[in-house]
């Protein structure tokens, strides 16, 4: 009982970080092109993030 | 798939229209923003040359391909010049066309159902595993500390992702009507409700889990439907435009300007070169030339025009450059005119029920007055409120529209992925259910059964004029880009060498040659051979010194596959007609080859006449059509495909598209409709005859949250597998 008091919403705070992670991938627009993205890791030839990431 | 990309203009006519797709946009260094569509743009290669091609034009600050959507976003800085963006694609191999900036609003409606469906799995899957542990025996402390937690995951949980649901319960509500969320929020929010009542008296029974991965289980089909939509939705803004959305105006000092459409005034002078559609309605006042009209009349045959005759708006040039003097304003031109009325048509059609929402309406009353009877009978053998109460609330846990509410999407996103597969874009998946109720398919003709390009009559071989003649004929039409003259040169395999310097084209007229001193016309009877014009119906002679040597006759080429879609539809118990708005012998030729009745000369309100005709005698219609006539038709039969060729208003129209040339899809959209519906109908019954073994229990007073939470998520996943039989039936019937 006394470790399922700490270890249960250990698990809740856990997957809520999944979850949180998760929102912030889907406003940041990495599932806009998963097609290109895959074929982009192949292809990028910048040393540096481009400047045009926003779009 | 491929696109059909082989009608849209040069590359300067697509650059033309890229201005009036371009928004400017916010944020640092605020410049000008556009959305192009490059369809050939297949692998991260294509990406990269497309990506270095733009961003080297002066005054390209971004360009970003997304190669799931062959899409580039540009932004340029602010200048008097528009950066060579289409012309420069083009040269490297990548056709590209302008297209609307995505709508932002479609994307943010799939971004919230996107996040209230993560917000439902990250609480359905935790409530779920301490619910296990309840299920499986915990001693009362425990039991209350997880009920606690799990009440506490749930209660912002069906705030934020139940929204979704209840919004549209209310909206419904409010017009005075019921759909299948109405149902669904009262379940939900009950089955909360108690949960949290007995939480509160340290009882054994709390459903918080069930609650959410109803949530969960029906965001899934609501979060693919739309999905669905907006494939399709990128898909049709992805096909090229055909209609201009600018003009050439001359202005009073002979300088040219392109202006957008809606500044174009009656009484402008208008430049409409060889290859481009007339803007507005307009009278000829320079120049001769032959145009088509099949988009805009139905009529096949190209038609010649010079000064003074009035021409309709969309009407495409195909001869030589003519001036036009505007008529009418474009808002009240012959397009503006159709647009008015295809809204008018659909508002007729408004009327249509979903299938889910005709459901609910008997499923609601039903399952509610359960629960009440529940309620009242209980208390009437004597039990405690608590008692009544709790055992009518597990009725309407137990009956929530889960299975229900999968029981269609599921179905329809399957249905729509097997036609996508197929080349065949469906709007929405009421487009699906409307398909497979239809008794009747009228077709447009031109454009529609067939292509639109003529095709040469070849006489009987053998006769000794012909075989030496057409060879000449050919070598001469290579020469020019009409469709006659295309016509006659893809007829002959091996076209006699004719050089260039020997032909001249007289625009609107014909072609004429100088070989070996002799004058060889291929044209109008009236111009090639004056003196013996007057007795031919031949459309195109051949003559050497006005002296007739060859006639040549045409018929509208039909698509392919036409003869066996007709047939296979006719074979499904299907009424087949022919609305055409050509002259009657073209039309009365092409209806006996096919062996389909026809109604010629039809205007398009004419069309809708016979559809509203149709549709008082009880039928329902499929409409298949492309053109501009036709758009008022399309969206007032019950259901309506076009073809990728179409015009836009028509694709607008459009309840389904197909992309390829064959007909072939239109029988095949059919059977998959039909075969859909009856997925629908058998999900219908085993979401009833899971509810006529599970209501007795929960009536009884036997449920408990396992009960429950096991028949919930089997009735869900066997919906959603019967479903998926549909993907897995089509193969073999191909």
């Amino acid at each position: 009982m006394v470790d399922a008091l700490f270890l249960v919403p250990l698990a809740v705070i856990l997957s809520a970080a999944a979850l949180i992670a998760f929102l912030w991938s889907l406003a940041d627009g990495q599932y806009e092109d998963l097609a290109g993205a895959a074929e982009r890791v192949l292809h990028e030839d910048r040393e540096r993030p481009a400047s045009d990431r926003e779009l | 798939m491929s696109l059909i990309l082989d009608r849209t203009g040069s590359s300067a006519e697509r650059a033309r229209d890229l201005p009036f797709f371009s928004r400017r946009h916010t944020g640092p260094g605020s410049g000008l923003r556009a959305e192009l569509v490059v369809p050939s743009m297949h692998c991260g290669a294509c990406m990269r040359r497309v990506e270095k091609a733009l961003h080297a034009l002066p005054g390209v600050t971004a360009a970003r391909a997304n190669l799931s959507t062959k899409r580039v976003i540009v932004e340029w800085s602010d200048r008097e010049v528009t950066p060579a963006m289409i012309e420069t694609l083009d040269r490297i191999g990548f056709p590209a066309h302008a297209a609307e900036l995505p709508d932002r609003q479609h994307d943010a409606d799939l971004k919230a159902l996107l996040r209230a469906l993560a917000v439902a799995a990250f609480a359905s899957s935790n409530i779920m595993l301490l619910s296990f542990a309840v299920w499986f025996g915990a001693d009362p402390s425990t039991r209350q500390y997880f009920h606690l937690l799990s009440g506490l995951i749930a209660l912002p949980t069906v705030l934020y992702s139940g929204q979704v649901f209840y919004r549209s319960a209310w909206a419904a509500l409010r017009h005075g009507r019921t759909n299948m969320d109405v149902p669904i929020s009262i379940g939900v929010t009950l089955t909360f409700g108690l949960s949290l009542w007995e939480t509160a008296l340290h009882g054994r029974h709390a459903y918080f889990d069930a609650a959410v991965s109803l949530i969960f289980f029906l965001l899934i089909g609501r979060t693919l439907d739309h999905m669905m939509r907006a494939r399709a939705r990128s898909a049709v803004s992805g096909i090229a435009r055909l209609a201009s959305p600018s003009a050439t105006v001359i202005e009073t000092d002979g300088r040219r300007s392109d202006l957008p459409l809606g500044k174009v005034m009656p009484g402008m002078k208008l430049a409409v070169a060889a290859g481009q559609r007339v803007p507005v309605d307009a009278c000829v006042i320079e120049g001769t030339s032959d145009v088509d009209c099949a988009l805009v009349s139905g009529e096949s045959t190209p038609i010649a025009v010079s000064a003074g005759q009035q021409l309709q708006a969309g009407v495409l040039n195909l001869g030589a450059p003519l001036v036009l003097l505007a008529l009418r304003p474009s808002s009240q031109s012959f397009l503006a005119e159709m647009t008015r009325m295809m809204e008018a048509a659909e508002s007729g059609r408004g009327l249509y029920r979903r299938i889910a929402d005709r459901a609910s309406a008997l499923y609601a009353p039903v399952v509610h007055a359960a629960a009440a009877l529940t309620l009242v009978g209980w208390l009437a053998i004597g039990s405690d409120l608590h008692q009544a109460l709790t055992t009518a609330i597990a009725v309407l846990i137990i009956t929530c529209p889960c299975a229900l509410g999968l029981a269609v999407p599921m179905v329809q996103v399957v249905a729509a992925g097997r036609l996508f597969r197929s080349g065949i874009l469906i709007k929405d998946g009421s487009g699906l259910e409307r398909l497979a109720e239809i008794d009747t398919v009228v077709f447009d003709k031109t454009g529609t059964l067939t292509t639109g390009m003529p095709e040469l009559l070849l006489y009987e071989k053998g006769t000794q004029d012909h075989e030496a003649n057409l060879p000449l004929a050919a070598g001469i039409a290579a020469h020019s880009n009409h469709p006659y003259s295309r016509a006659i040169a893809a007829s002959c395999p091996r076209p006699l060498a004719v050089a260039t310097e020997c032909v001249t084209e007289q625009a609107g007229y014909g072609l004429e040659a100088l070989i070996d001193g002799a004058i060889f016309r291929l044209g109008r009877p009236g111009w090639a051979a004056p003196a013996h014009a007057a007795g031919s119906d031949a459309s195109v002679i051949l003559s050497r010194n006005a002296e007739p040597l060859e006639s040549f006759h045409f018929r509208d080429r039909l698509r392919p596959g036409a003869e066996q879609a007709i047939e296979d539809l006719k074979a499904r118990g299907l009424s087949v007609e022919m609305l055409s708005g050509d002259r009657k012998s073209a039309v009365a030729d092409l209806a006996a080859r096919l062996g389909i009745v026809y109604h010629a000369e039809a205007t398009p309100a004419n069309k809708v006449q016979r559809l509203e005709e149709l549709k008082r005698e009880g039928h329902r219609v499929l409409m298949v059509g492309d053109g501009l006539n036709d758009a008022a038709a399309l969206a007032s039969a019950h259901v309506s495909m076009a073809p990728a060729s179409a015009s836009d208003v028509g694709r607008t129209a459009a309840d389904l598209i197909f992309l390829q040339e064959s007909l072939a899809a239109i029988p095949l959209a059919h059977r998959i409709a039909i075969r859909s519906a009856q997925l629908i109908r058998q999900n219908f019954a085993l979401s009833i005859a899971y509810n006529l073994v599970a209501v007795p229990v929960a009536v009884g007073g036997f449920l408990t949250p396992l009960l429950a939470a096991i028949a919930m998520s089997s009735s869900s996943i066997i919906v959603v597998l019967n479903a998926l039989r549909l993907a897995l039936t089509a193969q073999p019937e191909k």
